[in-house]
C-alpha cells in the first residue's frame, strides 16, 4: 500500500526559498500570486495491508522523523 | 579530562576538534556514530560538517543514529555535551536544546569571522572567561535560529541564550546578525546548561598563525572549569 505525506511549513515560519520562487514567478509574468510556500512530499510504500494501521504507522513516522513539529505540519493522504 | 568527538558520515570538523581538544589538555577519543556506548567522558562533542548530506533536515538523520541514545542518556544525567554547527543542528533535532535552525535568511552559505557576546557566564562553558566578546568563525547554510514564542519566553526566562551575534564592541543589533536568527542567537543551552549548541566554530580559532586565539580562550577555560 502506498501512502503519501505532505509536509508544509507552519504559518509563521519564514520561507526564504518560497519567497525567491515567488519573486521569480513574478518576474516571469505570473503577477497575480499572493504567496508561495515550499513543502515536501513523501510516498511511502508499505507491506501493511490494513489501511488504519498503515496510516497510524505513517503518523508515527511523521512525528518522529519526517516532520519537525516546531516548524512543520504534516498531512497524510488517504491511500487509494 | 576525557573527551569524545562523535564522527557521523559527513562530519568534517571532527579532526579539527580533536586537534583543538588535545592542544588544551583533553584526552580525546573519536567515536563512530554506529557505536552503541560512549567511552567514559567528561565532555562529548558533536562536530560540524554535513552529516548524511543534510538530507531531509540538517542533523535529522544523525539525531537518530545509534550513538545518540547514549549521548542523550549522558546529557540527561548531567554530562557536558557541546554541539558545534552541524552538531548544534543535531542537538535541536534530538530535542536536547530547544528550537530549530532554518535556512539562512538571504539563502547564502555564510563563511566568515563574527563577533559573539557571552550572555551568560553562570555555566561551565563560559565561567571565568575574561572577555565579554569573542571572535569566532562561522560557516553554515542553515544557522537561522528559530523557535516558537512560547519557547522564546521560556529560553529567556531561564537565561538559556549562551551567545548572540554582535559587533566587536558587543553591540547586539540587526545589522550584525549574519543569518536572520531570532534575537541574534548564535548559541543556546538546555535548561540545566550542561548542553550547549552553537553555530560558531571555536576550534578554528586556536592558532594565531592561522586565524585567531579566541577559541584558545574558550577551550583553556572549558578544561579548567571541568577540573
Amino acid at each position: 500500500m502506498k501512502i503519501s505525506v505532505i509536509i508544509t511549513l507552519k504559518k509563521d515560519v519564514l520561507d526564504p526559498q518560497g519567497k525567491v520562487i515567488h519573486q521569480t514567478l513574478d518576474g516571469m509574468g505570473f503577477q497575480d500570486i499572493n504567496e508561495v510556500r515550499q513543502g515536501k512530499y513523501f510516498e511511502i510504500d508499505t507491506t501493511e495491508t490494513d489501511n488504519k494501521k498503515a496510516k497510524a504507522k505513517v503518523e508515527e513516522m511523521c512525528k518522529k522523523l519526517l516532520a519537525n513539529l516546531v516548524i512543520e505540519n504534516y498531512k497524510i493522504i488517504d491511500p487509494k | 579530562m576525557k573527551s569524545s568527538v562523535i564522527t557521523f558520515p559527513g562530519s568534517n570538523c571532527d579532526r579539527d576538534m580533536d586537534v583543538a581538544l588535545k592542544k588544551f589538555g583533553f584526552k580525546n577519543k573519536m567515536v563512530w556514530h554506529a557505536d552503541a556506548e560512549l567511552p567514559k567522558s567528561d565532555l562529548v562533542v558533536l562536530p560540524g560538517g554535513f552529516s548524511y548530506g543534510d538530507y531531509l533536515r540538517c542533523g535529522s538523520m544523525a539525531s537518530k543514529s545509534k550513538i545518540m541514545q547514549s549521548v542523550i542518556n549522558f546529557a540527561s544525567s548531567g554530562g557536558m555535551v557541546l554541539g558545534i554547527c552541524n552538531g548544534f543542528q543535531i542537538l535541536v533535532e534530538t530535542g536536547l536544546v530547544p528550537g530549530v535552525l532554518l535556512r539562512n535568511k538571504y539563502l547564502e552559505f555564510i563563511c566568515k569571522n563574527v563577533f559573539v557576546k557571552i550572555n551568560d557566564k553562570k555555566n561551565k562553558y563560559f565561567k571565568n572567561v575574561d572577555n565579554e566578546v569573542l571572535e569566532f568563525h562561522i560557516a553554515h547554510n542553515e544557522g537561522n535560529y528559530f523557535c516558537t514564542n512560547d519557547q522564546l519566553k521560556e529560553i529567556e526566562d531561564n537565561n538559556q541564550i549562551a551567545i548572540n551575534y554582535c559587533d566587536k564592541n558587543g553591540k547586539i543589533e540587526d545589522q550584525f546578525n549574519p543569518n536572520g536568527s531570532i534575537k541574534n542567537i548564535a548559541g543556546i543551552f538546555n535548561r540545566e546548561k550542561n548542553v550547549l549548541g552553537m553555530m560558531p566554530h571555536p576550534e578554528r580559532m586556536i592558532d594565531t598563525s592561522l586565524s585567531g586565539e579566541d577559541g584558545s580562550l574558550f577551550f583553556k577555560n572549558l578544561i579548567n572549569n571541568l577540573k
